[in-house]
């Protein structure tokens, strides 16, 4: 499903990580293309960040190859890789002025101490931290300090960049400027870049390529788009998209096109149904799909609470013994309480194998139009 | 902050006082006794007031224990002692700590079990090693060739005699392994993500970020290498490496002689000085020192 | 505990720890094996090897009633300099804790003690309680013989003990006010807003918090009262051991036999006894140290 360069700058095959007998990566297959921006996504302990450090040479490779480059690293020292690291605590030299951090390498390297002087300054201006050469690592902010981190790493010029959660120790608000920054940065060198996040709106805004992992496994690789609208697993689909996608167990009703959600049917496509007929399935929708309507729908609800976000609302509603999220726009005048029909399109159902958890691909979706129909009603629905 | 009572606060300053009498009182005998003249220091209740004969007492002192030379040779041995295991424990802490060697713990129990062989319990054996420290080597060598060889090296009445038996260190080794651990991993991975191999991160991260810990290892161990005592004792027979441990007898009025203890007096508040002064002036590193090495 | 990154090399982490590790073996290690043969050997007394007799050289140490009664020198001297140390550094240290103005200035001179060798503060002691002048002869002259250390046994054990305390006190008054800083502020104030008045507070909270630092205390001070290189050094300097073996301590017997007696078997029994007692209190304090660990 993914167009493989032939150009990969890195290749995993097959790499296995286990520390005894407990294996923490299940065999790992990925290629990426020379500047190119991957972001490793997955919840905490999933084994992005061994991935990550396996690339970087910290993590010995239990089985499999890394090659970057068509060259085969696995017995390579970290510095032998070419390879910079931004680290999610910055781990900043703490008796060494920003100037010395940022420079160490080039030290280590041997570089002549007026080239190395240059290039110190040089990279200063591109990270913007031209006045603070002289500070130590305590006297500078958290901003500052990733910054000195990413300079760190860009004044080696290295092939590959890594990111291990660089901007998790951030406020909100510095989070967002430097991932723009991070992105800037891309674009003007175009090494290859590989960040390692748990945090979903980092990896949409960031990758070209996104990696979707979960307990030492791959479970989808592809643009954030791509993969955002076509979750391959259940997975997949509630880890990304905020507030998240609702799920339920269900299957298709005898001699009917349609499955059962809480109280209600829910028509979906003949052909499909008679495919799906007789397995347990999970079915997705996101909150933005579902259409809340104030006077009842097909879907009769009611309202638990509602949550403000400001540019809309996330109803939780109760249909049966299920609930329910449903984004609506601001103007919408429901309360707590209330009784409310809704409308799942069901272009918009994401079926997935209950007990694999895989995606079922569905004919159906090649229908696209209807995609659009389903915002537009969103947007009616006031 | 609790409200204080008036009795509470006056109970306090009368503990803190009895304190100070307790611990500091002897140190007002001593600095009283050695400044006065014969007469006065034997008289009849002592008086504790400080007179003028400090100078003529110390001097005095300094002549019949031969105190320059003792003090000069406790200095260097002090000096070589601390020296010696500040960065032999730091080696071997640093061993211990940042390599994947099935070795390490090997390294660690070796010398976790020298806390419990003290000086005075092996003695004689280790008398016996530094009066002939190719000994063990020459036993080896002749039970597993069969040859024998005739090297010896004699630590009897030398600085190397006094120093070298005293440098291995478990609690200073102790010290910077805890010290290390708590360095993040990330600093050695940052660093070897730079280039750096093991010696250069010894010495350029490693050796700089634990100036702190070194200062309070320093102080505690030149302490200690000031005061040692016995080992000195047995070392040294010849008088130009007597340490100003040994020089204490030497300042004692012998029987049939003056009772002038202010000359003794005088003479120990001169050998007491060092260490004091290190602890007086670097109190802060030899307190925190203190707390670290017992964790 | 691991670190999680390490350097890969097997030779480097040989070439650190070597230096100690040879001075170990060296000095520590031969040693050890030394006093354990020679603690089952006996040299016959006219040359030649000497020859294996079992627990022979023990049964000697236990048969002679000098031995035990070192072993209670120690014991008397190592718990009481114990009790002494401690009952005056907590004193000390609840005092100093409740930051009155001028403490700093007693917590700085507490601690100067400490700086001095035992058996530079044995001399000046022998001055300071000496029977016929210094502070104890104007008792002397109103009760004729109420202090002699040089003619009582007794006396001279109390002697060495107040050297001992004297300067370790200083020692654990350090720990107990790290201690006592490290229990939060707000416990106290709960017990003040309960009604309770300083001392209650010293007895009710602070001590029962400081447990831990007592116990550790307690252990290390016991250790230090038995086979500390002051404990040596105070009585060779202070007593030799005397009057009449009044303050021979275990350590002090053990070097005097070797060099004195020449009595290397009998001194290697001893010392294995002796590196059995402090197994158990290194044990014990290992045992207490993990359970700290676990507590943070």
């Amino acid at each position: 499903m993914n167009k493989v360069s032939k150009m990969a700058d890195i290749d995993i095959r097959a790499v296995r990580k286990s520390y005894g007998k407990t294996q923490t990566l299940h065999g790992v297959d990925l290629c990426f293309a020379s500047g190119e921006f991957v972001v490793i996504l997955g919840p905490s302990g999933c084994g992005k960040s061994t991935l990550l450090r396996m690339i970087a040479g910290l993590e010995e490779i239990t089985a499999g190859e890394i090659a970057i480059n068509r060259r085969v690293v696995n017995r390579l020292e970290p510095r032998e890789r070419g390879c910079a690291m931004v680290f999610q605590n910055y781990a900043l030299y703490p008796h060494m002025t920003v100037a010395q951090n940022i420079g160490y390498a080039l030290k280590v390297a041997s570089v002549p101490k007026v080239e190395r002087e240059r290039r110190i300054k040089e990279t200063a201006k591109v990270v913007g931290l031209c006045e603070y050469l002289t500070r130590k690592p305590a006297a500078l902010s958290g901003g500052q300090r990733q910054r000195v981190a990413m300079a760190r790493a860009i004044i080696r010029e290295p092939k590959v960049f890594l990111f291990d959660e660089p901007l998790s120790n951030l406020d909100a608000k510095l989070r967002v400027t430097m991932r723009a920054e991070i992105r800037k940065l891309h674009q003007r060198l175009s090494a290859t870049s590989i960040f390692v996040t748990h945090d979903q709106v980092e990896a949409m805004t960031l990758a070209d390529k996104l990696v979707v992992m979960n307990k030492g496994h791959v479970e989808q690789v592809g643009q954030p788009l791509d993969i955002y609208h076509r979750p391959a697993s259940v997975f997949v689909a509630s880890f990304i998209g905020s507030p998240a996608m609702n799920l339920f167990d269900t299957r298709v009703e005898v001699d009917t096109a349609s499955v059962r959600i809480g109280a209600a049917q829910v028509p979906i496509d003949p052909a499909l149904a008679a495919r799906l007929r007789g397995r347990d399935l999970t079915i997705g929708i996101r909150p933005e799909q579902c259409v809340v309507l104030p006077d009842g729908g097909r879907v009769p609800a009611k309202i638990d609470f509602i949550e403000e976000l400001g540019s809309g609302r996330v109803v939780h509603a109760e249909m049966g013994d299920q609930t329910f999220a449903a984004v609506i726009g601001e103007h919408v005048n429901v309360r707590a309480g209330d009784r409310i029909g809704l409308e799942l399109p069901s272009s918009q159902l994401h079926f997935f194998d209950r007990d694999s958890g895989r995606r079922i691909d569905m004919e159906i979706n090649s229908s696209v139009p209807q995609q659009v129909a389903g915002a537009s009603t969103l947007a009616i629905a006031h | 902050m609790i409200q204080r009572t008036p009795i509470a606060d006056a109970f306090t300053y009368v503990l803190m006082v009895l304190g100070f009498i307790l611990l500091i009182g002897p140190f007002i005998v001593i600095l009283a006794g050695a400044s006065q003249t014969l007469q006065q220091i034997n008289s009849v209740p002592f008086h504790f007031l400080p007179q003028d004969r400090f100078l003529e007492n110390a001097s005095a002192a300094w002549s019949r224990a031969n105190l320059g030379t003792a003090m000069t040779n406790s200095l260097i041995m002090a000096c070589l002692v601390t020296f010696g295991k500040v960065a032999l424990s730091a080696c071997t802490a640093f061993a211990i700590v940042f390599f994947r060697t099935p070795l390490k713990h090997l390294f660690f129990w070796m010398v976790f079990i020298t806390l419990m062989l003290p000086l005075e319990v092996r003695v004689v054996p280790t008398y016996a090693v530094a009066a002939d420290l190719f000994e063990p080597f020459r036993l080896l060598i002749s039970a597993l060739t069969g040859t024998e060889i005739s090297v010896e090296w004699n630590l009897l009445n030398s600085y190397a005699g006094l120093t070298l038996p005293l440098i291995a260190t478990a609690t200073g080794t102790f010290l910077y392994r805890q010290f290390f651990m708590t360095l993040p991993d990330e600093l050695a991975e940052a660093a070897r993500m730079d280039g750096s191999g093991p010696v250069r991160f010894f010495v350029d991260m490693l050796m700089p970020l634990s100036r702190t810990n070194m200062l309070a290892l320093t102080t505690i161990m030149f302490v200690y290498g000031w005061n040692q005592y016995l080992w000195p004792l047995l070392m040294i027979t010849d008088p130009t490496y007597k340490t100003t441990m040994m020089s204490l007898g030497a300042l004692l009025p012998s029987e049939n002689s003056l009772p002038d203890w202010n000359v003794t007096l005088a003479g120990s508040l001169i050998i007491m000085a060092p260490p004091l002064i290190v602890v007086a002036v670097l109190q802060r590193w030899f307190v925190r020192g203190l707390v670290a090495t017992e964790k | 505990m691991e670190k999680r990154s390490v350097f890969n090399s097997w030779w480097l982490p040989i070439l650190f720890a070597l230096p100690q590790i040879l001075l170990i073996l060296l000095f520590f290690y031969w040693p050890a094996i030394a006093v354990m043969k020679w603690a089952f050997t006996l040299e016959p007394p006219f040359g030649g090897a000497a020859e294996f007799v079992g627990l022979t050289n023990f049964k000697e140490v236990f048969a002679d009633p000098f031995y035990w009664k070192s072993v209670a020198v120690s014991l008397i001297f190592a718990l009481c300099g114990t009790f002494f140390t401690i009952l005056v550094g907590l004193v000390l240290a609840i005092a100093v804790d409740r930051q009155l103005p001028g403490s700093g200035l007693f917590r700085f001179l507490y601690i100067l003690p400490y700086a001095i060798a035992g058996p530079a503060a044995g001399m000046a002691f022998r001055f300071i309680l000496s029977p016929e002048r210094g502070l104890m002869a104007s008792v002397n002259a109103a009760f004729p013989d109420f202090w002699n250390p040089a003619k009582y046994g007794t006396h001279a054990l109390v002697l060495v003990i107040v050297i001992f305390a004297w300067k370790w006190a200083g020692y654990t008054f350090i720990f107990l006010l790290a201690g006592l800083q490290s229990v939060p502020r707000s416990l106290a104030e709960a017990a003040a807003m309960d009604g309770a008045g300083p001392i209650r507070r010293a007895v009710d909270i602070q001590v029962p918090l400081l447990a831990p630092t007592l116990f550790f205390l307690l252990v290390i001070m016991m250790t230090e009262g038995f086979v500390g290189s002051d404990t040596f050094g105070i009585v060779h300097s202070t007593t030799g051991g005397g009057p009449n073996h009044g303050t021979e301590v275990m350590v002090f017997r053990i070097v005097d036999e070797a060099f004195k007696g020449l009595n290397y078997s009998g001194a290697s029994a001893q010392s294995i006894v002796l590196i059995g007692l402090i197994m158990i209190f290194t044990f014990i304090q290992f045992r207490f140290i993990e359970k700290r660990v676990h507590y943070k």
